[in-house]
């Protein structure tokens, strides 16, 4: 058995929930207001939280890199947030949510950390009705849905083409409100740069005012971080510009274990790259393949054609297109899980079948639908994406086919918490895609604004009193205590070092370097060799970095380059670990591939024998190796069997 | 299809150290720009080259580079968010410019967005009117079930229209008030629409426009000018509800 | 309702504008109406007996003063909103390309009514303070017959067809201080419903013809006054 104190209750699974909520210890109303705490990230996990908490009557420090709340990229999500609500009669329920988040997860999620999802999932849909989410509605007045990839059922709730931004939104007016109340303190441009750990407990947080440089520490009774994901330690990803995986980074540095880095989920229809001066990928929502058919030419003649710009993807006729993910996943066709669809369009590309100038895109054609239904029905559907497609691409989508390839989307490892969000280190808790702990190997479409609001407004909550009612008697945190000191000067002589180096490359040359190890190596699919050629790779990149990286401006002054060295260096350590991990892991499963464990289709193929755990990664020092401990993953209420989308 | 490049381009932008520093306009010479680009994407290039020239790259505010966050800014060649509509600066390519061109940058101008470093501008103000009363008075938990309150399907698409604002000011730097009167309304009439919204409606509208006026922006004088600036076309219809909210709620007063 | 803070609201403001402005148009069809009179009846007569008639006519002599306080608070708010306007933006833009999102007429209200003011002065120096105050040998008494009544009444025909016949300047100015009043018109009528919250996605459309109309009304309809004049003299 797992050594690992995971605290999930005793009992049958719909129970647990309930159970542990009544067995965990409440603070008194009297003394929520003598407990601090801190909250890292404003996106929808973070200001859900921060609202949360301020609600309940604790004093919240809010802090965030961008100029407002509003624009953490929670924003970005397009399609939809999932609830087993049932308002369609379809026989939804929490246990089919729970059943088929666990299987798209490709069955490396806790059982009872899914099932609370499932179960929290309707209370978020009716929370964010109340703050005025604007819902899609039926004529009726009635809640819309839509259904979406990898599931039976039609369960998904939808603002537009603009989900994530409605639902943050709220989450973020819910902010307002108690900043406006003042049991909430925002700090905006504020970014975190290490969490301090005194007597063995989370204490508080060293910031950076990235307006006026100042490096201050903060204390709270509790830390939360709910800083996003790493996605952007492969330089290219759909993520936004400024997110990083540093505050995580930073709690893995002062003891809190690091769950499944190398799960990372590949979106498959972003925007291809078009050239070197990229700096960043955009997202088509998934819901497009429900209407687009997915091709490449069946002759490289004409691939090669297509490639150098001779021919259109019209002047190919019918019987010269394949349409590859119809020929080999006949029964799910073009609405495959998200890992197959990526690597089916790899392998086209791979085998030189690519339809771009650099030969890394496939064509998603519209040109079949809008002949069945109309270019109407095309257009209200998908209005919007077409638009922002032609803005970007300059081509018309319903004249010619979109071109698509995958690209970096969401990172579903992340901190390792137990049952109560909280990492191994007491008093430091990690929600949202910061953790690691809902979607397994292979996150949904649709779950992750769920888990973000679940945790934020349903479980954290809760969990944190269990804590935080010990912490009672602990007066306010000392910053001025040798810890945090300690820490600022830490914090302090890492961002010198960094500007006195005084090179000769900027930030971006190394994040670019280190992206394309990443992508090539510890990309779409993984293999030993590979991920050996990438660990070794990236460690001589950060010698390299740390030696001739060149950081301009001041040091006291807003300093964007400052701020991204620091991210850089932290995100360099991340993807050794990333390959570390991969490397351990020698099996496929979800979004993490490799390459020696395929079937004989090339299908990827579990093992579950040896695999079925959590890898948590544990820190020991500069330059030294992880070590990894292992949370044995145990299944009573489902049966693990191999997905297959033939 | 590779995509055509630009050979030269001449970039005007204003250069400013700090909040109390004077500024200045400065221009730069850029090579070899692909026009597949992204106007962001440009000025990355610009930067890098800055940096190895040994000189302080632009600072410039940006993030999701999808249109959706609302951190990019920027006043191009006379115009918020470029010579496009219905994006954001993120999004505006560089086939829009030509072979030779001068592009003029600018932060967004206003009395309430003060600029913090070069391109960069404080929007806090933005924060201080939702604080305001830029939300409906509800605690997490004990909510009813999401359908007991029936919306009207028109009702709601008209709440999504106002709510689609990504609050990026570029109505208040393309007006020549520097009036916030679209993004005001934006937050007033999405919550005004709604059911759950109208029951402090008064007391919202009444708050929001006071502290817009208290933070020192203009006045509205209808010119439209926002609407066709704004990045998600808010339609200047939003502003005459919250006219409407807002004297309703001083008459009853 | 606390009347401070709505005087000097932004909205609170504005609506003074809207409620005035939106006055002045009642009052100027009106006007205009009386004064194409004078191109309907060269012996003058249908003029002078309409200009007696609101000369003599007690709700208009009450409705003068009120009149009057309308162009003040139309006038004096106008130049407070400009001034806070103008406030809100220290440090202005160094290239602005407006006219892509805007029409002119309403980014210059100010301007135009200011115009317009001065025109007014001057219109008011020809006429009213002639009648009214100074008098003028132009306006001598005359005889017409009203219903069948022979009525006493000054010739105010005269005064203004004299002045129109003799001045090629005053009719250019005349044609001018029209279109001016029609551009201002053009922003002011549609813009006064949108901020008194009478306006929205569907009606925004007809206030905006509905305002180019009488835009168009106005500018025509003080200028072919003095064209007629300036074409058949």
């Amino acid at each position: 058995m797992s050594k690992i104190e995971n605290k999930i209750p005793q009992g049958p699974l719909a129970e647990k929930w309930s159970k542990h909520k009544s067995d965990i210890k409440v603070v008194s109303p009297a003394n929520k207001r003598k407990l601090d705490v801190i909250v890292v990230g404003t996106g929808l996990a973070g200001a859900s939280a921060a609202a949360s908490l301020g609600e309940l009557g604790y004093n919240v420090k809010a802090f965030c890199y961008q100029d407002s709340p509003r624009r953490a990229h929670s924003i970005a999500a397009q399609g939809g947030i999932n609830a087993a609500k049932n308002y369609q009669n379809d026989n939804d329920s929490v246990f089919r949510l729970f059943h088929d988040t666990i299987k798209g997860g490709d069955y490396r999620s806790r059982e009872a950390n899914v099932y609370r999802l499932a179960e929290v999932s309707p209370l978020i849909i009716d929370q964010c009705v109340a703050q005025g989410v604007p819902f899609a509605r039926e004529y009726g007045g009635t809640l819309a849905n839509r259904s979406f990839g990898g599931v039976l059922v039609s369960r998904t709730f939808y603002a537009r083409g603009q989900t994530g931004q409605q639902l943050l939104l709220g989450a973020y007016s819910a902010l307002n409100r108690q900043i406006a109340k003042g049991s909430v303190k925002m700090y905006t441009r504020h970014e975190m740069l290490d969490v301090v750990v005194k007597d063995g407990k989370a204490r508080g947080i060293v910031t950076r005012d990235m307006v006026t440089g100042d490096v201050k520490s903060h204390g709270a009774h509790a830390v939360v971080v709910a800083t996003g994901g790493y996605g952007n330690v492969f330089f290219l990803s759909t993520n936004a510009m400024g997110c990083n995986g540093s505050a995580a980074w930073q709690c893995y540095k002062k003891g809190a274990w690091f769950g499944n880095p190398c799960f990372v989920q590949i979106h498959p229809t972003c925007i291809p790259v078009h050239g070197d001066q990229q700096s960043k990928l955009t997202l088509m929502s998934e819901s497009l393949r429900n209407d687009g058919r997915v091709w490449v030419p069946k002759k490289k003649e004409d691939a090669e054609k297509l490639q150098k710009g001779e021919i259109g993807p019209n002047d190919i006729p019918e019987e010269d297109r394949d349409f590859y993910l119809e020929r080999r996943y006949p029964s799910y066709g073009n609405l495959v899980p998200r890992d197959v669809a990526s690597r089916a369009a790899k392998e086209r590309c791979d085998a030189g079948f690519g339809v771009n100038n650099t030969g890394k895109a496939v064509y998603l054609d519209f040109k079949y639908s809008i002949e069945r239904l109309g270019i109407d029905v095309i257009k209200a559907r998908y209005g919007n994406l077409f638009q922002m497609y032609e803005k970007i691409t300059d081509t018309d989508p319903y004249k010619e086919p979109m071109m698509i390839y995958p690209a970096i989307h969401y990172s579903m490892g992340g901190l390792w918490v137990d049952y109560n969000l909280m990492t191994n280190i007491p008093g430091l808790y990690a929600i949202g895609e910061a953790n690691f702990s809902d979607h397994g190997a292979n996150r949904l479409g649709a779950s992750a604004l769920m888990q973000g609001l679940a945790d934020g407004y349903f479980v954290l909550p809760y969990t944190i009193g269990d804590y935080l009612a010990d912490e009672i008697m602990t007066p306010k945190i000392d910053t001025d205590a040798p810890e945090f000191k300690e820490a600022e000067k830490a914090v302090t002589g890492r961002l010198e070092k960094l500007f006195n180096i005084k090179g000769t490359k900027p930030v971006d040359y190394f994040h670019k370097q280190l992206g394309h190890y990443m992508w090539d190596y510890v990309g779409m699919s993984r293999n030993a060799e590979g991920l050996q050629k990438a660990i070794d790779g990236i460690k001589k990149l950060k010698e390299e970095f740390w030696k001739d990286v060149l950081v301009p401006g001041e040091m006291n002054n807003l300093n964007p380059e400052l701020e991204k060295a620091g991210r850089v260096a932290d995100a360099i350590e991340m993807g050794i670990l990333m390959a570390q991990d991969a490397l351990d892991r020698n099996e496929s499963c979800g979004g993490h591939f490799r390459d020696e464990s395929a079937t004989d289709e090339g299908e990827a193929k579990r093992d579950d024998k040896n695999y079925t755990y959590v890898s948590c990664w544990e820190h020991k020092g500069e330059d030294k190796d992880p070590v990894l401990n292992k949370e044995d993953l145990v299944f009573e209420n489902v049966k693990l069997t191999q997905r297959s989308y033939k | 299809m590779a995509d055509k490049i630009l050979n030269k381009l001449y970039i005007k932008v204003w250069r400013q150290n700090s909040p109390k520093e004077k500024g200045r306009f400065e221009t730069y010479e850029i090579e070899d720009i692909s026009q597949g680009s992204s106007f962001l994407e440009m000025l990355d290039i610009l930067n890098d080259k800055l940096i190895r020239d040994g000189k302080d790259p632009i600072a410039f505010d940006h993030d999701c580079r999808e249109g959706i966050c609302g951190m990019c800014s920027l006043y191009i060649n006379g115009r918020a968010h470029g010579p496009d509509r219905e994006i954001t600066t993120c999004q505006l390519h560089m086939r829009k410019f030509n072979e030779g061109d001068t592009i003029t940058i600018e932060p967004w101008r206003a009395g309430s967005f003060p600029v913090i470093k070069d391109l960069i501008v404080d929007r806090t103000a933005f924060e201080q009117i939702q604080h305001a009363g830029g939300f409906v008075s509800v605690n997490t938990g004990g909510i009813p079930d999401g359908n007991a309150i029936p919306i009207g399907y028109d009702d709601a698409e008209e709440a999504m229209d106002a709510a689609s604002c990504i609050g990026c000011g570029a109505c208040v730097a393309t007006c020549k008030n520097s009036s916030a009167m679209l993004f005001v309304a934006a937050k007033v009439s999405q919550l005004a629409k709604l059911p759950q919204g109208k029951v402090e409606a008064k007391r919202r509208a009444r708050n929001m426009v006071a502290k817009m006026d208290e933070l020192g922006f203009g006045g509205c004088t209808n010119t439209g000018a926002c609407e066709l600036e704004c990045p998600k076309s808010i339609s200047i219809s939003h502003i005459a509800r919250l006219n409407r909210e807002y004297l309703t709620a001083k008459f009853s007063e | 309702m606390s009347k401070g803070s709505f005087l000097s609201a932004s909205i609170g403001r504005k609506f003074f504008m809207s409620i005035t402005g939106l006055f002045l148009i009642t009052f100027i069809i009106v006007h205009m109406s009386i004064n194409l009179l004078l191109i309907f009846d060269d012996s003058g007569d249908l003029f002078n007996i309409a200009a007696n008639f609101m000369a003599t006519n007690p709700l208009i002599k009450v409705m003068e003063p009120v009149l009057a306080l309308g162009f003040l608070v139309h006038i004096v708010w106008s130049v407070g909103i400009t001034i806070q306007n103008m406030r809100a933006r220290p440090v202005g833009y160094n290239k602005a390309i407006q006219s892509v999102n805007s029409t002119w007429a309403s980014r210059n209200m100010f301007i135009l009514g200011g115009l317009v003011l001065v025109f007014l002065g001057l219109h008011l120096f020809n006429f009213w303070w002639k009648i009214k105050i100074v008098g003028d040998p132009l306006l001598e008494h005359i005889t017409v017959m009203q219903g069948g009544i022979p009525t006493e009444m000054e010739n105010a025909y005269l005064l203004v067809s004299t002045l129109f016949k003799e001045s090629i300047v005053y009719c250019l100015i005349y044609i001018a201080g029209g279109i001016l009043l029609g551009l201002h018109v053009t922003h002011g009528f549609w813009s006064a419903f949108q901020t008194i919250g009478l306006n929205n996605q569907i009606w925004r459309k007809r206030f905006y013809v509905l305002a180019n109309i009488i835009g168009w009304i106005f500018a025509i309809g003080f200028s072919v006054i003095p064209l007629y004049f300036m074409i058949k003299f």
